[in-house]
C-alpha cells in the first residue's frame, strides 16, 4: 500500500500580536496589577509568550467594585433589548477576529489549530449569539427576569475562550456584571476578549478580567460583595468553593471533573464507534472534563474493536498545534504532563497493560502520546481518577445491566456515551446512566442550546440552553 | 370504672418497618400545655445510616417507575390522610394547642398539597424539559431526573411542614430520609403509618425522630446521600456547618429560608432535587 506523507501545513502566527506584558482589565481599561507578575508559555515550545499581571486581593476588590457600580448604574437598568445588541456585537466581533483568536488559543493552550478554528472559536461566538437573543425574552424563560448582581467566574485552561463564553454570555444576557479569572496558564484569549469588549463599546465595568492563580480565584469567589459564583475546574477546588460559600446567599454553579464511560455494544457500527472513541478521549489531548476516558466494550467484540482502535490511533498525528494536519497537540503544562505520567505509571504498577502507537515526540514542549490501557479493573486508579490527558482505560462487559453498573460505578456523573444500532437499547441505557449528558452514537458534541453539567461530584447547575439561565436569575421555575 | 386506653409506642420508620432506635433511647414529648404526651424514639447515627441504606435500596425501583404510577402513589397518600383526618386534627390540637378550625385548615392544606404534587409527577418533565434545536443533525432532549437520596430536615410544623418538604422530593422519583420536627415528632410517625398503607414502597420515605443537632450532621456528611434540604434548621450556625459537611460529596443543598407553608408553592422544591439529563443522537442514516 502506498503511504502518502503529509507536508507541513502550518497556520501563520503573523495574525496575532502578543504584547510583552498584560495588565488587568478593570472598569473598561487595562490597569497594572499589584501582585507578582507571571509568565505564560507556549506549551508546544516552552517559549515565554508574555508577562501577565497577577491580581492581588486589592485588585480583586477594585474589579468587584467596578462590576458592582456597572451593575447598579448601567447594566441592570438597561433594557434587555439593548443588552442583547451588545452581546450580538461581541458575537460578531468574535467571528470577525476568529482566525486571530484561534491562532492565539492554539499558541497559548497547545491545542491543534483545527480544533480551536473549528470548535472553540465558532462555538464561543455561537454562545454569545444564542444568549444575546434571550436578553429581551427572559419573561419567557421560566426563571423570571431578575438578575443576581455581580458574578465571580473562574474558568479552566482546557477551553479558555469557550469557557469564557459559557460564563459571560448568559451572565450578561440576564443583566449581571462579571469579574472573570482565566486560568493561569491560558490568559491570552481572555485578554484579547477584553479588547473585543472595548471594540464593542461595552459599558466599562460590565466585564472585568483579573488574571492570576489560585490565590486570585480564592479572593474572587470568597469576596463578600459577589452574588454569584460560577466555577469550572477540578472537583477538589469545587468542593473548597462549596465550603467557602456555605451560609451565604451566593448562588453557585460548579462544572467539575468526570470519568465518562463510553459503552460500545456488539451491534454498534464499529468504524463509527472507533471514530467516536478517538474523538471522545483524544479531542483536545483528553483535557476535557467530559472525555470518554473509560471504554466499556462488550466482550464478544472486544478483540475486533481494539484492533481497529489501535490501527486508528496509529494514524493520529501528534505535533505542532499550528499545523492544520495535527490531531494531537501539546499537553497544556509541565505540571499536567507530570500528573498524566504519574497516573499512567500507577496504571502499569497496578497491573494494567499499556499501549501507545509508535509516535515521535518533539524534543521541546510538553507531549504525551495517545495511550490506552487494557486489563483494567474498576478498582484501578486509572479507571477511577480523572487523568485529564490522552489516556483511555478499556474494560469489558457481557450484558447491558453490567455495562450500566460499571458506567455508574464512579463518584462523578458528567457524561457518557452509548454505541448501538438498536434504538430501544440506547434509550433504556441512556435513561439508566447517571450522567448529565449522554451522547448516543456520537461524542463530545456541544451547542449553546444544549444544557451541560453533571450529577454527583461532577458539580451542580447547568450551562447552556434555557436551563443555563437559571444560574443567573433570581427566580425559580 | 373507665376503660384504660391502649397507648401507642412511637417508633422510627425505616425501610417500610417501624423499628425502635437501635440506641434504645427515647425522649419525652410534651403537649402544648407542657403535659406528657408520649416518648418518641431518639434516633442515633446508626439509625440515620440504616435509613440511608434503605433509601438507597429503594431508589432504583422508585425512580424508574412511571411518572403516572408515582402520581397515583402520592395521590393515594392524600386519600389515606383524608380518611384519617379526625385523628390528625386531634393530634395537632394536642401537640400545638391550636383551635379546631386551625387544625382543620392545616389538614385541608396538607391533603391538598399532596394532591397538588401528585399531579406534577407526569408534568414536571414537560414544563422543565426541553427539546433543544442544536446547530447540527442531532436529536437533543433534556429531561429532569431524580437526584437520588435526599436528606431532609423537616420544619417544626408537624403535618403541613412535613408534607410540604416530603411530597416534592418523592414525586420526582427521589427517595428520602426525613428528620422530623424535633418539637412535634409524633404526627410524623402517624403520617408514616399513612404512607405504609398507601402503597409507598418500603424505603422510599424513611422518618427519624430525635435531635437535629445530633442526627443532621451524620446525614449531611454521609457519602451516599445526594442532596440535603435544610428547611427545618433554625440555628444558622448549624445550617452553615451542615452545608460545609455536605460539600464533601457535593450534595445539592437547599438553604433554609422564610416560607409561607399555606401558600401554593413554586416548583423549586421539585427542581432543587432533580438533575437535567441531555441526550444526543444523530439524525441521518
Amino acid at each position: 500500500m502506498t503511504v502518502f506523507e503529509y507536508a507541513p501545513a502550518p497556520e501563520s502566527r503573523a495574525i496575532v500580536d502578543i504584547r510583552a506584558s498584560y495588565g488587568l482589565f478593570v472598569d473598561g481599561a487595562f490597569v497594572e496589577g499589584r501582585g507578582t507578575a507571571f509568565k505564560t508559555v507556549n506549551p508546544a515550545t516552552e517559549e515565554v509568550l508574555a508577562e501577565v499581571a497577577e491580581a492581588s486581593d486589592a485588585d480583586v476588590n477594585t474589579a468587584v467594585a467596578a462590576a458592582r457600580k456597572a451593575y447598579e448604574k448601567v447594566w441592570s437598568r438597561m433594557s434587555g433589548a439593548e443588552r442583547a445588541k451588545y452581546l450580538y456585537r461581541i458575537a460578531r466581533i468574535i467571528q470577525e477576529r476568529s482566525r486571530e483568536l484561534a491562532v492565539l488559543e492554539s499558541i497559548d493552550n497547545g491545542k491543534p489549530i483545527k480544533e480551536s478554528r473549528d470548535v472553540d472559536v465558532p462555538t464561543a461566538a455561537a454562545y454569545f449569539f444564542y444568549y444575546a437573543g434571550w436578553a429581551d425574552k427572559l419573561e419567557h424563560s421560566g426563571y423570571g427576569t431578575t438578575p443576581l448582581g455581580v458574578a465571580a467566574q473562574v474558568i479552566p485552561w482546557n477551553f479558555p475562550l469557550l469557557m469564557l463564553a459559557w460564563k459571560i454570555a448568559p451572565a450578561l444576557a440576564c443583566g449581571n456584571t462579571v469579574v472573570l479569572k482565566p486560568a493561569e496558564t491560558t490568559p491570552l484569549t481572555a485578554l484579547l476578549f477584553a479588547e473585543i469588549c472595548q471594540q464593542a463599546d461595552l459599558p466599562p465595568g460590565v466585564v472585568n478580567i483579573v488574571t492570576g492563580a489560585g490565590a486570585t480565584g480564592h479572593a474572587l469567589v470568597g469576596h463578600a460583595s459577589v452574588d454569584k459564583v460560577a466555577f469550572t475546574g477540578s472537583t477538589e477546588v469545587g468542593k473548597a468553593i462549596a465550603r467557602t460559600v456555605a451560609g451565604t446567599t451566593k448562588k453557585v454553579t460548579l462544572e467539575l471533573g468526570g470519568k465518562a464511560a463510553n459503552i460500545v455494544f456488539d451491534d454498534a457500527p464499529l468504524d463509527q464507534a472507533v471514530e467516536g472513541i478517538v474523538n471522545g478521549i483524544f479531542f483536545n489531548q483528553g483535557h476535557v472534563c467530559c472525555a470518554g476516558s473509560r471504554l466499556l466494550v462488550q466482550e464478544s467484540i472486544a478483540d475486533d474493536l481494539l484492533a481497529r482502535l489501535k490501527r486508528r490511533m496509529s494514524t493520529l498525528r501528534l505535533g505542532d498545534p499550528l499545523d492544520k494536519n495535527t490531531d494531537i497537540g501539546a499537553i497544556n503544562s509541565r505540571e499536567q504532563l507530570e500528573r498524566i505520567r504519574a497516573l499512567c505509571d500507577i496504571g502499569e504498577a497496578e497491573g494494567a497493560e499499556r499501549w501507545a502507537p509508535a509516535c515521535d515526540l518533539p524534543s521541546a514542549g510538553f507531549w504525551f502520546p495517545p495511550t490506552l490501557f487494557t486489563g483494567v479493573t474498576q478498582a484501578h486508579r486509572i479507571a477511577r481518577e480523572e487523568v485529564f490527558g490522552p489516556v483511555l482505560s478499556v474494560l469489558t462487559f457481557r450484558t447491558p445491566a453490567e455495562a450500566v453498573e460499571k458506567a455508574n460505578n464512579t463518584p462523578y456523573g458528567l457524561s457518557a456515551g452509548v454505541w448501538s444500532d438498536k434504538g430501544s437499547l440506547i434509550l433504556k441505557v441512556a435513561a439508566q446512566l447517571r450522567a448529565g449528558v449522554v451522547w448516543a452514537n456520537t461524542f463530545n458534541k456541544f451547542d449553546p442550546t444544549s444544557p451541560f453539567g453533571g450529577y454527583q461530584e461532577s458539580g451542580y447547575g447547568r450551562e447552556g440552553g434555557r436551563h443555563g439561565l437559571a444560574a443567573y436569575l433570581k427566580g425559580h421555575q | 370504672m373507665d376503660r384504660i386506653d391502649v397507648r401507642k409506642t412511637y417508633k422510627l420508620y425505616i425501610g417500610g418497618a417501624f423499628p425502635r432506635s437501635e440506641s434504645g433511647r427515647s425522649y419525652e414529648v410534651l403537649d402544648a400545655k407542657g403535659r406528657f404526651l408520649a416518648n418518641a424514639s431518639h434516633a442515633s447515627r446508626k439509625d440515620a445510616r440504616d435509613a440511608v441504606v434503605a433509601a438507597r435500596s429503594a431508589f432504583k425501583g422508585w425512580s424508574s417507575r412511571t411518572a403516572y404510577n408515582r402520581a397515583q402513589v402520592v395521590y393515594r397518600i392524600a386519600e389515606v390522610l383524608e380518611s384519617r383526618r379526625a385523628q390528625f386534627e386531634q393530634e395537632l390540637r394536642d401537640a400545638e394547642g391550636i383551635s379546631v378550625g386551625k387544625a382543620r385548615d392545616v389538614v385541608d392544606a396538607a391533603v391538598d398539597r399532596l394532591v397538588w404534587y401528585a399531579g406534577w409527577a407526569d408534568k414536571l418533565g414537560q414544563v422543565v424539559g426541553n427539546a433543544n434545536p442544536v446547530a447540527g443533525p442531532f436529536f437533543n432532549l433534556s429531561t429532569p431526573e431524580a437526584t437520588g437520596v435526599v436528606a431532609v430536615v423537616a420544619p417544626a410544623s408537624p403535618l403541613l411542614g412535613l408534607v410540604s418538604v416530603l411530597a416534592p422530593v418523592i414525586t420526582t422519583g427521589n427517595t428520602c430520609v426525613v428528620l422530623a420536627s424535633q418539637e412535634h415528632p409524633l404526627t410524623s410517625i402517624t403520617l408514616a403509618e399513612v404512607m405504609a398503607t398507601a402503597d409507598v414502597p418500603a424505603g422510599v420515605v424513611n422518618i427519624l425522630t430525635g435531635q437535629r443537632a445530633e442526627v443532621a450532621p451524620w446525614l449531611a456528611s454521609h457519602m451516599d446521600v445526594n442532596a440535603l434540604d435544610l428547611t427545618g434548621v433554625d440555628d444558622p450556625s448549624l445550617a452553615v456547618s451542615l452545608e460545609v459537611a455536605a460539600a464533601d460529596n457535593l450534595k445539592r443543598v437547599r438553604r433554609p429560608r422564610a416560607e409561607d407553608l399555606l401558600a401554593t408553592p413554586d416548583l423549586s422544591r421539585m427542581t432543587d432535587f432533580v438533575e437535567t439529563k441531555t441526550v444526543w443522537h444523530p439524525m441521518g442514516v
